[in-house]
C-alpha cells in the first residue's frame, strides 16, 4: 500500500511541474486567445540563457534577471511581429504561427548555445526523504512548494491588484476593455512577461532534473493534456489537470507498465485527454462555448 | 499575349467542369506527364532520383492526404506521420507474411488499414470540434509510434527493430533500380492525384468544405456531419498509408518507426500551409519547396565566404527560415504557393497589359 | 383553393421551449397551410427564431409535438428535417464562405444524389449524368433569382444583400416543400426589400413552396402575406390573417404601440 502512496506522490509532485509548464499556457491563453506552441520553445529559450550565464561565472540572481529580461524582450518582438498580424484570425491559424515561431526559436536557440545538454545545479539535494514509511525526492517537494508560492504569487497579482484587473477585463472582452482606456499592448507584454517569468521558473526545474535540452520542448506538449482536462482559461484548472496527469502518468508506468509495455508514459495523458473529452468537450472549468445560429 | 483565352467556351456542363479549361493547359499537362514518363527516365541520374524526385512525390501525395483531412474538410491533425507508419508497417507485413501478393495489392491493403486506423482515431471528431481535435491525432502520433517499436511482431521480430524493404516488383517487372521507383511512384501518384482530383470536386468533396466553413449549417441542410468527416479521415489515412509506404520502400528502402515521429507530422503540415490549404496544386509546390529549400541553403551557405557560417549551423539556419516562412506565408498568403502561382498566372493572362 | 383541415402542411402543438430554466417558447400551437406564405412577428426575444430553429430540428422542444406532413416528432433531428423537405435560412448569414455561389447553392442539393461518393471518385456509373443533372437544376434557381454574374465568385466576397440571395438560393435548392426564412431582408434598403419580397412571392405562386418568414418590417408582412402569427414573451397573441391581426387590440398594445 505505501508503495502505491510513494508512486502516487512522486506523480502528483511531477503533476506540479506539469501544472507549472500548464499555467504559463493558461496566461497566455487567456490574454491573447491562443495556444502558445512555442511556449516550450521560449521555455528552453529562456532556460538556456540562464544556464550558459551561470556556466560563464555570472551570478545566480543576476542571471535570472538577464533571463527574465530576454523572455520580456521575446515576448515583445512576439507580439509585434506574429500576434498583430494575425489578430483576427482563427485559433487554428494562430496556432499554427505560433508552430513556425517555436522553430524559429529552437533554431535560434540552437544555433546559439549548440545542442548538447547543459547540467543545471540549483542546490538542492537529490536523497530522498523519508516521510512517513515513503521515500520522497527532497526535489521534487522543493518544486511543489515553489510552484504553490508561485500560485499564490498569481493569484494575489490577478485578484488583489490593478493590473490584475486589467488583464482580467482584457481575457474576458478585448474591445471593451479598450474602449474603457485599456492598454492592450502594455496588458499583453505584462501577461506575456509573467507567463515567460512561470516558463522561466518551470524550466529551471525542469532543467534541474532533466538537464537543459532540446526534449525540453516535449515537456511542454505535455501540458496539452492538463490544459485540455483542466480547460484552457483556468488556472486552479491547469493545476489540478496537472496533478491528475501527473498522477495517472505515474501509476499507469508502473501498474499498467509490465503489461503493455514501458514508455506508456508517451502516449497514456493524450489518450486520456482525448477520453475526458468525449465526456467533457470544455474541460473541468473550461468555459462551454454556445453557437449561435 | 501569348496565352490566348478568346473564343474558348464550354457547350456542356461536363466540359466546364475540366479542371483545365484552356486547350493550352491541358497540352501543357499532357506534356508535362509525357515528360515525367518518357523523358525523365530516360534522362535522369540516380542523385535526382533517389534524393529529389522520389521524397518529392511522396511528399506531395503526403501532403494530399493531409490536405483532404486538414484542408478541406477542416479537421486539424497532427497525427499524419502515424499514418504514414501504419501504411509502411502494413504494407510490409502483408507482403511479408502473405505469399504470392502482388506488391500493389499489398500497398493498397497498407493504406486500408492505415484508413482503419485513422477512423478510429478520428471518431473523437463527431464530438469535439477545432482546435481540441488536436489531442486526438496526436495520441495516434504518439500511440503509433510506441506500438510499432514496443511489439516486435510488427517489424517480423527483427533484432534491430530496422527492416529491410522487399524487393519492388509489378508484373514481373524488377523496379528496384532507381529510374524503376521513380516510375513506380510516380504512376501511383498519378492515379491517386487523379482520384483526388475527382472527389475534391464532387459532392463529398463539397460537403467537406461545407464541414469545414459551417457545420452547423452544413447539418442543416442535410448533410450527415459524421460520414463526411469519418469519410474525411478515412481517405486522408489511406492516401497518407501509402505514402507512407512508398516512402519506406521506394524512397528509404528501409521500415522503421523513427522516420515517422512528431517532427515529420509538422513537416507534412508545413507542406500544406507553405503550398495552399484545399489546393491541389499546392501539395506539389509545398513539397518542392521542402525538398528543395534545403539543398538550395547549403549550396548557397558553400557559396559564401568560408567560416561564415558553419556547416552544422546550416540545419538551424534551416529551421529558422522554415519558421519564419510559415508565420509569413500565414501572415501575407495564408492560400499558401499556390495561390501565389494564381495571381501570377492572372498577370500573365494580361500581360503586357496591367489590367 | 379549397383549403381543408387535412392540407394543413404545418402543425405545432402546445410546444414549449427552454434553455436551462429559461423560458424561450411557451405552449404556441398554429397550422400553416400548404402554399401559404405565413409571416412570424412580434417584438425582438419573443422566440421566433427559436421557434424556427425547433421546427427545423435545431433545437428540440420539452413539450408538445410537431406534425409535418405525415411526420410527426417532438424530437427531430436537423438532419431528418432536411430529408422531409423543410428548408431554411438564417439571421447571421450561414453560407460557405470558403466556396463559390454555384457550389453553395449545388451543396443545397446534397440530399437529391444517389450515387456514392466512390462512384463519384471514379467517375463511372451514374455519376457523370447525374452531375449532368445537379448542375441543370442549380442554374435554374440561380437564373430564378438573378444570380448568374456571380455564379463562380467565393461567397464570402459578396455584398450582403446578394449573399442572403445566394443562401436563399441554397435553401430553394433542395426543392423544399416549407421554406423557413429568418429575417431575409433583415439589413436591406427598400429597393432591396422589394426586390426580396417579389422573389419570396414568386417562390410562393410559381413553386407552390409553403412560405413561413420571420420579418420586422410590417409594409412587407401585410404586402405579401396570407398568414400572420404574432409572438410575444414567448407566448401567441395573435393568429389570423393579417387585417385581424392588425386590428387586434392585444397585438396593437403589446407590439404595433397603441394609438392615441
Amino acid at each position: 500500500m505505501e508503495f502505491f502512496f510513494e508512486v502516487l506522490i512522486g506523480g502528483l509532485l511531477a503533476g506540479v511541474m506539469y501544472a507549472l509548464v500548464a499555467i504559463g499556457f493558461v496566461l497566455i491563453y487567456k490574454a491573447s486567445g491562443v495556444f502558445n506552441f512555442a511556449q516550450g520553445a521560449m521555455v528552453l529559450f529562456s532556460a538556456l540563457t540562464f544556464v550558459s550565464l551561470l556556466e560563464r561565472g555570472v551570478p545566480f540572481w543576476l542571471a535570472f534577471v538577464i533571463s527574465l529580461a530576454a523572455m520580456a524582450l521575446m515576448a515583445v518582438l512576439v507580439e509585434r511581429v506574429v500576434l498583430r498580424p494575425l489578430v483576427n484570425r482563427s485559433p487554428i491559424t494562430l496556432f499554427m504561427a505560433t508552430l513556425g515561431l517555436s522553430y524559429v526559436i529552437e533554431g535560434f536557440a540552437q544555433a546559439l548555445w549548440g545542442a548538447q545538454v547543459h547540467g543545471l545545479e540549483l542546490g538542492i539535494s537529490d536523497e530522498p526523504l523519508e516521510l512517513g514509511g515513503m521515500l520522497l525526492s527532497q526535489f521534487d517537494i522543493f518544486a511543489a512548494l515553489t510552484a504553490a508560492s508561485l500560485v499564490l504569487l498569481l493569484s494575489w497579482l490577478f485578484n488583489k491588484t490593478r493590473l490584475g484587473l486589467a488583464l482580467r477585463a482584457v481575457a474576458d472582452d478585448p474591445l471593451a476593455a479598450l474602449a474603457v482606456g485599456i492598454r492592450l499592448q502594455r496588458v499583453w507584454v505584462v501577461v506575456w512577461t509573467v507567463a515567460g517569468f512561470v516558463g522561466l521558473v518551470a524550466g529551471l526545474l525542469w532543467g534541474a532534473r532533466l538537464g537543459v535540452q532540446f526534449s525540453l520542448s516535449l515537456v511542454v506538449l505535455k501540458a496539452l493534456p492538463v490544459l485540455i482536462i483542466g480547460g484552457f482559461t483556468s488556472i486552479s484548472g491547469a493545476i489540478v489537470g496537472g496533478l491528475i496527469i501527473g498522477a495517472s502518468e505515474k501509476l499507469a508506468e508502473v501498474y499498467l507498465g509490465p503489461f503493455i509495455g514501458s514508455g506508456i508514459e508517451n502516449w497514456f495523458p493524450y489518450v486520456l485527454a482525448l477520453l475526458f473529452l468525449l465526456v467533457r468537450p470544455a474541460g473541468l472549468f473550461g468555459e462551454r462555448a454556445i453557437e449561435r445560429v | 499575349m501569348f496565352y490566348r483565352e478568346a473564343g474558348q467556351f464550354s457547350t456542356r456542363y461536363a466540359q466546364d467542369r475540366r479542371v483545365f479549361a484552356l486547350r493550352q493547359d491541358r497540352h501543357g499537362l499532357a506534356a508535362l506527364l509525357l515528360v515525367a514518363f518518357v523523358v525523365v527516365p530516360w534522362l535522369g541520374n540516380d542523385y535526382w532520383f533517389s534524393a529529389i524526385l522520389i521524397p518529392f512525390l511522396v511528399l506531395s501525395l503526403a501532403g494530399l492526404g493531409l490536405n483532404l483531412l486538414t484542408g478541406y474538410a477542416g479537421q486539424l491533425s497532427l497525427g499524419s506521420a502515424a499514418f504514414m507508419a501504419v501504411g509502411a508497417f502494413a504494407t510490409y507485413n502483408f507482403e511479408v507474411r502473405v505469399a504470392g501478393l502482388p506488391l500493389l495489392l499489398s500497398i493498397v491493403l497498407g493504406g486500408l488499414s492505415a484508413a482503419l486506423v485513422a477512423v478510429l482515431f478520428g471518431l473523437p471528431s463527431l464530438r469535439i470540434k477545432g482546435f481540441y481535435l488536436l489531442v486526438s491525432t496526436l495520441a495516434a502520433q504518439f500511440f503509433v509510434t510506441w506500438a510499432l517499436t514496443r511489439f516486435s511482431w510488427f517489424s517480423n521480430h527483427s533484432a534491430s527493430g530496422v527492416i529491410s524493404a522487399p524487393p519492388l516488383e509489378v508484373l514481373g517487372l524488377n523496379l528496384d533500380s532507381p529510374a524503376g521507383r521513380y516510375l513506380l511512384t510516380l504512376t501511383i501518384v498519378v492515379v491517386l492525384f487523379w482520384l483526388g482530383k475527382n472527389l475534391v470536386r464532387s459532392e463529398l468533396g463539397r460537403n467537406w468544405m461545407a464541414v469545414r466553413d459551417m457545420d452547423a449549417a452544413a447539418a442543416v441542410i442535410g448533410i450527415e456531419l459524421a460520414k463526411t468527416k469519418l469519410l474525411a479521415f478515412a481517405i486522408s489515412g489511406f492516401y497518407l498509408g501509402i505514402a507512407g509506404a512508398l516512402w519506406a520502400f521506394a524512397y528509404l528502402g528501409t521500415v522503421e518507426p523513427h522516420g515517422f515521429d512528431l517532427n515529420r507530422s509538422f513537416q507534412i503540415l508545413f507542406i500544406i500551409i507553405i503550398g495552399g490549404l484545399g489546393s491541389l496544386l499546392g501539395n506539389f509546390l509545398g513539397a518542392a519547396f521542402i525538398v528543395l529549400f534545403p539543398v538550395l541553403l547549403s549550396n548557397l551557405v558553400a557559396l559564401l565566404p568560408g567560416g561564415l557560417v558553419d556547416a552544422g549551423q546550416v540545419e538551424n539556419l534551416q529551421k529558422i527560415i522554415f519558421g519564419a516562412l510559415i508565420i509569413l506565408f500565414l501572415i501575407k498568403e495564408p492560400e499558401g504557393l499556390a495561390r501565389l502561382w494564381q495571381r501570377f498566372r492572372q498577370r500573365a493572362r494580361l500581360w503586357p497589359l496591367r489590367y | 383553393m379549397i383549403q381543408t383541415a387535412a392540407t394543413h402542411l404545418l402543425e405545432l402543438n402546445n410546444i414549449s421551449l427552454s434553455f436551462k430554466g429559461v423560458k424561450a417558447i411557451t405552449d404556441i400551437s398554429f397550422r400553416v397551410a400548404e402554399g401559404e406564405i405565413c409571416a412570424l412577428i412580434g417584438p425582438n426575444g419573443a422566440g421566433k427564431s427559436s421557434l424556427l430553429n425547433v421546427i427545423s430540428g435545431v433545437y428540440q422542444a420539452q413539450e408538445g409535438h410537431i406534425r409535418f406532413d405525415r411526420h410527426q416528432r417532438r424530437r427531430q433531428r436537423a438532419h431528418d428535417a432536411a430529408v422531409q423537405g423543410i428548408a431554411r435560412t438564417f439571421q447571421n448569414i450561414a453560407l460557405f464562405k470558403g466556396m463559390s455561389v454555384l457550389d453553395n447553392v449545388l451543396t443545397g442539393r446534397n440530399l437529391k444524389r444517389r450515387s456514392s461518393w466512390i462512384e463519384q471518385a471514379l467517375g463511372i456509373g451514374r455519376a457523370r449524368a447525374e452531375d449532368d443533372r445537379q448542375r441543370e437544376a442549380a442554374e435554374r434557381v440561380i437564373e430564378f433569382l438573378h444570380l448568374q454574374p456571380w455564379r463562380d465568385v467565393p461567397v464570402g466576397k459578396l455584398p450582403y444583400g446578394l449573399q442572403k440571395r445566394v443562401e436563399l438560393a441554397r435553401a430553394l435548392a433542395a426543392e423544399p416543400r416549407l421554406l423557413l426564412l429568418d429575417e431575409p431582408m433583415a439589413g436591406m434598403n427598400a429597393e432591396e426589400k422589394q426586390q426580396m419580397s417579389r422573389f419570396i412571392v414568386d417562390i410562393n405562386r410559381e413553386l407552390g413552396t409553403t412560405v413561413v418568414l420571420i420579418e420586422h418590417d410590417i409594409g412587407v408582412v401585410m404586402g405579401i402575406s396570407n398568414h400572420v402569427v404574432v409572438l410575444d414573451y414567448g407566448r401567441k397573441i395573435g393568429d389570423g390573417s393579417p387585417e385581424a391581426v392588425r386590428q387586434d387590440p392585444e397585438v396593437i398594445s403589446a407590439y404595433l404601440g397603441t394609438r392615441h
